[in-house]
């Protein structure tokens, strides 16, 4: 088996973006891998460990600016055996470059690059554009089976056997035959913390870079961002001394009990 | 003079015209006892708001719903005809492709649920759209603002595809009214694909209502210790007629199932009332809640971010003040 996982760098889930006049600032702010990337690379490589599974290899695709060699770095300390970097200057975070022109150069790869690769790991969604749409496109575009919101995945024969995150609870899927496509939850896995030995490792696998203009691809977003604005700030709270205040307070003032 | 009339009359020929054309597919959630979900009702009063069209319903269960629990919007079911009775993401999008090439409908949309999250992007890609998921308001028919970073930034965008792949998130639109629909049942025959196999599901089953539509939920973090203690939050909610949540990390220690967890990668509700108790406040847990119309926290922290967006907060223990506001709200004093 042959994996391809894709990783995206984002602002780091832990900061708070500041929106200005043209979108979210993302000079001098903290990067990382999204946390979601964080769990596929973590099963990819999980599914390597695991001999029954016999995966020859994991490639570590990521798509944007120069500095994704960094998160790329990340994934083959983690255990992905070789990383594959589409440049683009464009914003990945819903500004200029969307899921659909993500999912084409998915596409792209796995026709013409990596012909032979029979599973596709990806994050349920990535915590800038909080789109969620690049499994589920990927699939619908290659005509492969999808599981979306997977929370556990395992071996079944030829192919896969995949609990995956529904609304009221979980459901049990089944792919019969590979290559299919699937976006992992959070409750997918615990990622590893890379090693200092792994990291000297990494530095020794190959990243090929391939610039998105070399593909012929129509990348402009089909959905025109016109403003990014701050939400409506919420009126400042108050503090309230006992439980007979904040039953005052709810019954008289915001009226939401009776 | 008369060269003028001419086109005036074929500019407002063109007008009705193009607005004719405007028709809508919504994918509805699987249904229970014939009756359409919450959450797709809340779709098809943001699919009124796109244009005056007719609305089309496409069924996901084994039969159609009931006309009474449709509202009169909806004029046309389609009821899919397929081999594999559960309907998984492929075989909807190949419901919805066959659809699209029997009657070009301008808008293709889903609620933003995770059936919804689904579907839509695999059915975009069918089409060969670009979909804009998780819309919160639509601004014209073809102009949306939706959340990015957590919701901590919000974007106006405007679609320039022909036929508009959609969701929308179910808290940011009322639920249509149900007042009954004469719409005829159409048969769709839609191929079997054989890509995937439904084996089960496994349901947290709960008397409460839905977190997603609860006008009242009451959340639990790390504070409630253990997943005995949530009897408290359980007590609290069902004197107020409410639903359960949790944070992630309450959800992540065991505590409560997933399908509670309440934030960026869990529900978003906007419910009249929330009550987080033992939760700290992170930005990926209030991207969840903070459309709710009152927010209440109870926190022994006094330093917690949640007490930033509270609109009453309360220091104290958690395991002092609960049982006390649910003794109060008992005894309706």
């Amino acid at each position: 088996m042959k994996i391809l996982v894709g990783v995206k760098r984002v602002v780091d889930y832990a900061v708070k973006v500041r929106v200005g006049s043209n979108g979210v600032q993302l000079k001098n702010v903290k990067m990382s891998m999204c946390p979601f990337s964080e769990i596929s690379v973590e099963e990819s490589v999980k599914l390597k460990e695991n001999k029954e599974a016999k995966v020859s290899e994991v490639i570590a695709l990521s798509i944007g600016p120069k500095q994704c060699t960094e998160t790329l770095r990340q994934a083959l300390a983690m255990g992905c055996d070789r990383g594959l970097h589409i440049t683009t200057d464009k914003r990945g975070d819903y500004m200029e470059l969307q899921s659909d022109g993500v999912a084409k150069i998915f596409e792209k790869v796995l026709r013409d690059m990596e012909p032979d690769v029979d599973l596709v790991l990806v994050g349920k969604q990535a915590i800038d554009s909080d789109c969620g749409q690049v499994g589920p496109m990927l699939a619908g575009k290659m005509g492969w089976p999808q599981a979306t919101f997977a929370a556990n995945i395992d071996l079944d024969g030829d192919g896969l056997k995949v609990e995956r995150e529904t609304d009221a609870g979980t459901e049990f899927l089944k792919i019969p035959k590979l290559p299919a496509v699937i976006s992992c939850d959070l409750r997918l896995n615990e990622p590893r913390y890379v090693t200092l030995p792994n990291i000297m490792k990494a530095k020794k696998k190959k990243i090929a870079t391939v610039a998105a203009d070399s593909f012929d691809i129509d990348l402009e977003p089909k959905n025109k961002v016109l403003e990014v604005f701050e939400p409506a700030a919420r009126k400042e709270g108050v503090l309230v001394d006992d439980v007979n205040a904040l039953l005052d307070k709810l019954k008289n003032e915001a009226g939401v009990i009776q | 003079m008369l060269s003028s009339i001419t086109k005036n009359t074929h500019r407002h020929f063109t007008r009705i015209s193009g607005k004719r054309l405007a028709s809508t597919l919504v994918i509805a959630e699987p249904f229970d006892d014939g009756s359409l979900a919450p959450a797709t009702l809340s779709t098809i009063t943001a699919a009124q708001k796109l244009h005056d069209g007719p609305i089309t319903i496409l069924s996901t269960n084994p039969s159609p719903p009931d006309a009474s629990s449709l509202p009169s919007s909806v004029k046309v079911i389609l009821q899919p005809k397929c081999a594999s009775s559960e309907l998984l993401a492929e075989t909807i999008s190949n419901a919805i492709k066959k659809a699209q090439e029997l009657n070009s409908y301008s808008h293709i949309v889903a609620p933003a649920t995770k059936f919804g999250s689904n579907v839509l992007p695999r059915a975009a890609a069918v089409l060969d759209v670009s979909p804009i998921t998780d819309i919160i308001d639509v601004l014209s028919t073809d102009t949306f603002v939706r959340p990015l970073y957590a919701g901590n930034a919000l974007c106006k965008v405007q679609a320039t595809e022909e036929v508009k792949a959609l969701s929308f998130r179910s808290t940011a639109f009322d639920k249509a009214e149900v007042d009954g629909s004469d719409a005829e049942v159409t048969e769709l025959e839609v191929e079997d694909h054989g890509l995937t196999e439904y084996i089960s599901a496994n349901v947290s089953k709960s008397d409460r209502p839905e977190l997603g539509s609860a006008s009242v939920v009451v959340s639990g973090g790390r504070g409630l210790q253990s997943g005995e203690n949530f009897v408290l939050l359980e007590k609290l909610a069902d004197t107020l007629n409410g639903a359960v949540g949790a944070s992630r990390a309450a959800v992540d220690a065991g505590f409560v199932p997933n399908s509670l967890q309440v934030g960026q990668t869990g529900k978003v509700v906007a419910p009249e009332l929330y009550i987080a108790v033992g939760i700290s406040g992170a930005i990926q847990h209030l991207s969840g809640m903070k459309d709710s119309k009152c927010i209440v926290a109870i926190n022994s922290d006094p330093e917690a971010p949640i007490f930033q967006v509270a609109d009453y907060g309360l220091v104290g223990d958690l395991f002092d003040v609960v049982p006390e506001l649910t003794k109060h709200l008992e005894g309706g004093d």
